[in-house]
């Protein structure tokens, strides 16, 4: 292992207090089992899961309780033995407090594993493997929760250079990498190890801040161990965020992706420990997605990393850690990045990695917005080397196509530019509207096509139904003497139902019609998108209500 | 109700300001010491100015007043023109200088954040173009605190006695009405108005600012882009003249070291508000004010050229930063 790499830095980048000390004392803690699991079928990017079970059906831990929709989905899976009680809408963890499809569990107490035969992933094609791993539910556990299978790929024409372990975990409080690689640095690197089969880099770097020596120590060690060709622990400088998978890649090779294309043509790929771990965990434990690491930290007696199963209510989690009185808020994820929670009865998954409990001192509401002085500091810390303050001009102005200009989308709302502007204007906020606001215009003018396909189709339609009733009344002398006659000879029943028929023949005909119609036009919107875009659309929607509450909540801007 | 990051850096508006006036403190020491107290009255004068009328402005505009005007803008400018006006200027020009610059170059554009023009230099340059002969006088050596205060309330100034043009002036002055017989060394010598390099004693409080403003970088207030390519800009234009005729032109080092150079390289160009404000962008813009402010203390009518050059580089700024964007992460080949 040489120390020599030599290492490229990214641009901007702030420094907040790390925080992570008070987590880090205890091993990772096991929870007793909830009287419920509440367990979500969308969890990732890309299509809701279909579920497997209904009401009143028994399980298994580890049991495939939702089927991916699609290849752009991952499955999820029972987290314990127990009964279905609901299948049901239930709030989930999201900044607008929207409520998603739940299967609701109900533990029988013996936690009875599902008995699966162990997969040969050595003799069977990758293509394969990474099936395995989409029904095995595994997504990328950093936060960004994009399945993993999707991501195994090398492009054809560009063989894989560096895979990348990103331990980096660069925001505050949060320390379920740092405490799962002190723990569970053995399965970690054969993970990593399985990925590196799958994808055939030259190298594997896994990359740790240097906050986190033990972490690093017990890597290494795991590695030595493990003694896989080409796999080197690099410990990298602590700075937010470079555990931001495009700041990680850039530090270790010192490419740098840009937005909107796909990391494996550069012959990159970047992968959270944790991930590799679960990737370990399904194919040489048989065990899928059913539990993840998460910190419970800031205002609590007893700040500690926990193993929970997905699907346990947050508060439940939150209670073992023991919240302090003067507790006034919940978040999810790190303080840089997080939201703050609608509920504490939603529930915990896969992108569940930190839940802090703060007050209003620990994290104060900002001052009141000054007017931006541009004094540029925002543009100094910004890792994605954009202008943010020109950014909020255009944002606040409702110039849409300027701020896109500007590079609007290449933003990953790290929140550095927010951290150090000294007039405390929530930028980010504004470019979290403004982003859902362009969706919301693209959906439009692609809704507004649709309506465009089915005022022709209307029309096309009533010229049609003129020239079938032409027809009929043509027809219809005819008929009825017919009809007249059949009813005098005894033989009516069959030709008058005969005649009902194709009345609703062509209704059923004009509704396949326009269903066609709107699928034709549904798929159209989205697929000239990257699947990075479709998540990108997601996590805009999820957005786009908070942002609207912002901007109404806040006065004017002042000047 | 606010959304991440939930934490913040502290930060604001009136500690970015206060460690402004923090830096400057060097150089008013400084300039009290060698002109005496009259600089430390027109600071005064111009504070109090300066917050009056922008709690007039921001009632008028029904602004939240307490907040804007603890926010210290308006505090910066006010330093600013006191230490840019003549230590000895009637109050009133003071006044009126600050008043301008508040109301018309900040407010009526729209406030902090808004002001398209430097509102200090705006102030300087509607004062000098009014009263060319006020703006231009500095004490003499040896004028006493008594004497200074009296000529800023109003006393009598009848003679180069106890008034005198400062080096950049005379030096002009000079070169110009003597035609060829004077040469930037006779002017020089023959001038109680200059020191080592340049003017007497601005050398020192040259430096004083430039302790300063080395603050103002340390602190990451300021990157090192505007102060080095102004002060390139204006020492690289300066020098080929200064070889070809050391006659007639004067140093880069006098240049550096006169007048309001150092001044507005850390302070004065740096204002965020009406600069530029990408990497290149502030090169380009520092360096132009560089080299206008050179043209206007060799050819031009007025002492010194920072104001003059500042604003015409304000109005470039837009174009300026919308030319030099610098390139995305990750798309640094393709821009
Ligand atoms: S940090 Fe804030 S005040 Fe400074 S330029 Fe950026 S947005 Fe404007
Ligand atoms: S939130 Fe966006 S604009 Fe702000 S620093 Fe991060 S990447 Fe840059």
């Amino acid at each position: 292992m040489s120390t020599l790499r030599k290492l490229f830095g990214f641009h901007g980048g702030v420094k907040p207090d790390p925080n992570k000390d008070l987590s880090t004392r205890e091993p990772i803690g096991q929870l007793a089992l909830p009287d419920h699991f509440v367990v979500p079928l969308h969890q990732s990017v890309g299509g809701t899961p279909r579920p497997l079970v209904a009401v009143g059906a028994r399980v298994l831990k580890g049991q495939r309780i939702g089927a991916a929709d699609g290849n752009v989905s991952a499955a999820v899976h029972a987290p314990t033995s127990g009964r279905v009680v609901a299948v049901e809408p239930r709030v989930m963890a999201h900044p607008s407090g929207l409520a998603g499809t739940a299967v609701v569990i109900e533990p029988d107490g013996l936690d009875t594993p599902c008995e699966r035969d162990p997969f040969l992933w050595r003799s069977v094609e990758p293509a394969e493997v990474r099936d395995y791993l989409r029904d095995a539910g595994v997504v990328g556990l950093g936060g960004a929760v994009f399945p993993s299978h999707l991501k195994l790929r090398a492009a054809r024409d560009h063989p894989m250079q560096t895979l990348v372990i990103n331990g980096a975990e660069c925001e505050p409080f949060i320390t379920c990498d740092d405490m799962l690689m002190r723990e569970h640095a053995a399965g970690i690197v054969r993970g990593a190890a399985i990925m590196g089969e799958l994808m055939q880099p030259r190298e594997i770097l896994i990359g740790i801040e240097d906050n986190k020596p033990q972490a690093a120590a017990a890597m290494r060690a795991a590695v030595q161990a493990a003694a896989v060709r080409g796999m080197e622990v690099v410990v990298v400088p602590t700075r937010y965020p470079a555990g931001g998978a495009k700041q990680l890649i850039r530090v270790l090779t010192g490419v740098e992706i840009p937005h909107g294309t796909r990391s494996t043509d550069y012959g990159l790929q970047c992968f959270n420990t944790g991930t590799a771990y679960a990737i370990w965990q399904a194919l040489e434990q048989g065990m899928p997605l059913i539990s993840r690491v998460v910190t419970v930290a800031g205002n609590v007696a007893r700040p500690r990393n926990f193993e929970v199963r997905i699907g346990t209510p947050m508060g439940t989690v939150y209670a073992a850690a023991e919240p302090l009185a003067d507790t006034q808020r919940y978040i999810m994820g790190g303080p840089m990045m997080g939201f703050k929670l609608p509920t504490l009865a939603a529930p915990v998954q896969k992108a569940t990695n930190c839940l802090l409990a703060g007050t209003a001192s620990m994290f104060p509401p900002p001052a009141p917005e000054m007017p931006c002085i541009r004094c540029g500091q925002c543009a100094e810390v910004c890792p994605a080397d954009l202008q943010p303050f020109e950014l909020y001009w255009f944002a606040r102005a409702h110039n849409y196509g300027k701020a896109q200009e500007y590079f609007l989308f290449d933003c990953i709302e790290c929140g550095c530019c927010s951290y150090v502007c000294p007039s405390r204007i929530p930028l980010v906020d504004y470019y979290r509207y403004a982003k859902s606001e362009i969706w919301a215009r693209e959906r439009d003018k692609t809704a507004a096509d649709g309506a465009r396909l089915r005022y022709e189709a209307r029309l096309a339609r009533a010229e049609r139904d003129k020239l079938e009733k032409a027809a009929k009344l043509a027809a219809k002398t005819a008929a009825g003497r017919q009809k007249a006659e059949q009813a005098l000879s005894g033989g009516a029943t069959p030709d008058a139902a005969a005649a009902e028929d194709p009345k609703k023949a062509l209704i059923e005909a004009a509704m396949a019609k326009a269903r066609a119609q709107r699928e034709a036009v549904q798929p159209k919107n989205t697929d000239g998108l990257t699947v990075a875009q479709q998540a990108e659309i997601a996590k805009a929607e999820q957005r786009r209500e908070l942002a609207r509450q912002m901007a109404e909540n806040k006065e004017a801007p002042p000047e | 109700m606010n959304n991440s990051p939930f934490i913040l850096a502290p930060a604001s508006v009136t500690a970015v300001m206060l460690k402004v006036l923090g830096a400057l403190l060097p150089g008013v020491v400084v300039y009290a010491w060698i002109f005496g107290p009259g600089v430390l009255v027109q600071i005064v004068l111009a504070s109090l100015t300066a917050l009056a009328a922008e709690a007039a402005m921001l009632a008028a505009r029904g602004r939240p007043a307490g907040r804007f005007l603890a926010d210290g803008s308006a505090l910066v400018t006010a330093w600013l023109i006191a230490l840019t006006f003549p230590p000895i200027a009637p109050w009133w020009i003071t006044v009126g200088g600050t008043a301008f610059a508040i109301v018309v170059a900040k407010h009526l554009y729209g406030g902090l954040g808004q002001n398209p023009f430097n509102p200090a230099m705006v102030g300087f340059a509607v004062m000098i173009v009014a009263f060319p002969a006020l703006m231009s006088q500095w004490p003499a050596q040896g004028l006493s605190a008594a004497e200074q205060i009296g000529l800023i309330f109003g006393a009598p100034r009848p003679l180069d006695a106890i008034t005198a043009a400062t080096a950049l002036d005379a030096l002009r002055t000079g070169l110009h009405e003597s035609a060829s017989a004077a040469s930037v060394a006779t002017v020089m010598a023959s001038h109680p108005a200059f020191g080592q390099f340049a003017g007497r004693g601005w050398e020192w409080i040259a430096l004083a600012y430039l302790a300063g403003g080395l603050y103002l970088l340390q602190q990451r207030l300021i990157t090192w882009h505007i102060p080095v390519a102004l002060l390139l800009g204006l020492g690289l234009t300066a020098l080929p003249f200064w070889l070809a005729d050391t006659a007639h032109y004067a140093s880069p080092l006098f240049h550096l070291t006169a007048g309001a150079s150092v001044l507005g390289a850390f302070f004065i160009a740096t204002d965020p508000v009406s600069g530029a404000t990408t990497p290149r962008g502030k090169l380009i813009y520092a360096a132009g004010i560089g080299v206008i402010t050179w043209f206007v203390r060799a050819y031009g009518a007025y002492p010194d050229g920072i104001a003059f050059a500042t604003l015409l580089m304000n109005i470039c700024v837009p174009l300026i930063d919308m030319k030099t964007q610098p390139p995305v992460f990750g798309r640094k080949e393709r821009r």
